[in-house]
């Protein structure tokens, strides 16, 4: 196998497209195993499960949900 | 699959024309004119007569010689009901959104098509089905949405595996790259079609198409069909990938509603498994047909910007009529249910 390549795409407004990625490393140490070939990691932080975007980033306000 | 049973004259005609003639040709007989449908949308008939035309290019009948595919006298009859179908379509289309120059958006024609997809399924908000399911359906009409759409999603991304030929470059690529993940990314088990035939065998639901069909509406079937119409027709592998797009950009936020009601109502771990694997992957499809593919199609073919806009609308539209059927149903039984109880109440009173 050659070596792997990983990509990191920009959405603006959105999430960051990851190919290529392993895992996902939270700030307090927490560790997201990435199962599928493209995640998407949320940027806006309005998602339910971070750190993969859930499309909050498209609801014109969250209302109840203070995550 | 065996044979659909007819739901009037159209219908009856195709299914008539298969089974008489197993190695056609197939004549379809004209026993009813196309004058007669008035909403081909929400007709059944005509629905389910397109519907079995188009199987035959997927997983066909049993009976059914596989020749019938190709039979051109079929596809005269297909060509028939597609125009008056692809002619309504248009017609829906123009009576929801207005039309918009998209001048104002720039003028690259690939960002131009990215802001107004992204625009228009965010205008969309949540649909009111997709609410209904989170917080006040039962568990009978959350099994009656789940059969409603078993005849899309037992066949999910099906449609779409169609444009691959039909477009190149990095639309190409990246429409590859999602249908990977529709169809389980390396995986048999996690095959979208199987998560959702999963989630109806944990509700002892049949997973074979065919126990769907006779309880689909005309609605229903006309947003399957109408992927079909796109996917089928090199000439509207825009409007296909439009379509598609539309289709992902409103599934996410759904998704995690209807999840939030399956929780509610304690349904099997199946049932939540295919809405929750669909918040997440639908977020990463939601980009990638947006962007990858629609934005990368429009670049390499400029022309394509408006047919791109109009199968997301066609989405939009066509999806919303199978909602509005769903939910006048629920609620005429609600309140048929309630006027009995007032009634029963009143008489025992
Ligand atoms: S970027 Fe999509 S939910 Fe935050
Ligand atoms: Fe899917
Ligand atoms: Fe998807």
């Amino acid at each position: 196998m050659s070596a792997r390549r990983v990509t990191v795409q920009d959405c603006p407004g959105g999430p960051l497209l990851i190919r290529g990625a392993d895992e996902v490393v939270a700030a307090d140490g927490t560790v997201a195993e990435a199962t599928r070939p493209v995640v998407a990691v949320c940027r806006c932080g309005r998602s339910a499960r971070l750190p993969w975007c859930d499309a909050s980033h498209r609801a014109k306000r969250r209302s109840n949900r203070d995550d | 699959m065996h044979l659909p049973d007819p739901c009037g004259p159209l219908s009856e005609g195709v299914v008539r024309a298969l089974r008489a003639a197993p190695d056609g040709p197939h004549p379809v007989p004209q026993a009813r004119a196309m004058g007669d449908v008035i909403d081909p949308l929400t007709d059944r008939d005509f629905q389910l007569a397109l519907w079995i035309l188009y199987e035959l290019h997927y997983r066909g009948f049993d009976g059914v010689p596989d020749d019938a595919e190709w039979d051109p006298l079929l596809i005269v009859s297909r060509a028939g009901l597609e125009r008056t179908m692809e002619h309504a379509v248009r017609a829906l289309v123009g009576e929801r959104f207005e039309s918009d120059s998209l001048g104002h958006l720039g003028d690259d024609p690939a960002q131009r098509v990215v802001t107004a997809l992204i625009r228009m399924t965010v205008a969309e908000g949540p649909s009111q089905v997709s609410t209904f399911l989170q917080r006040r359906a039962g568990r009978k009409e959350f099994c009656e949405y789940l059969a409603e759409r078993a005849v899309y999603h037992l066949r999910e991304s099906d449609p779409q595996s169609f444009v691959l030929p039909r477009i190149g470059g990095p639309a190409k690529v990246a429409l590859a790259e999602l249908q990977y993940d529709e169809y389980g990314g390396g995986r048999p088990d996690r095959l979208h079609q199987a998560l959702f035939a999963d989630a109806l065998e944990s509700l002892e639901m049949p997973t074979d198409l065919a126990s769907y069909l006779p309880g689909a509406s005309g609605a229903t079937l006309a947003s399957v069909n109408v992927m079909s119409l796109f996917a089928l027709n090199r000439r509207l592998r825009g409007a296909a990938m439009g379509h598609l797009a539309a289709f992902e950009a409103t599934s996410s936020l759904p998704c995690d509603r209807i999840l939030q009601g399956a929780r509610r109502l304690g349904l099997p771990e199946a049932v939540q498994d295919y809405y929750d694997e669909h918040v997440e992957a639908d977020a990463v499809h939601e980009q990638l047909a947006i962007r990858n593919i629609c934005g990368s199609l429009v670049s390499e073919e400029p022309e394509l910007a408006d047919d791109v806009l109009f199968g997301a609308m066609a989405c939009l539209a066509v999806d919303g009529l199978a909602g509005d059927t769903l939910l006048r149903r629920w609620s005429q039984r609600r309140s048929g249910t309630a006027a009995e109880d007032h009634r029963a109440a009143r008489a025992a009173g």
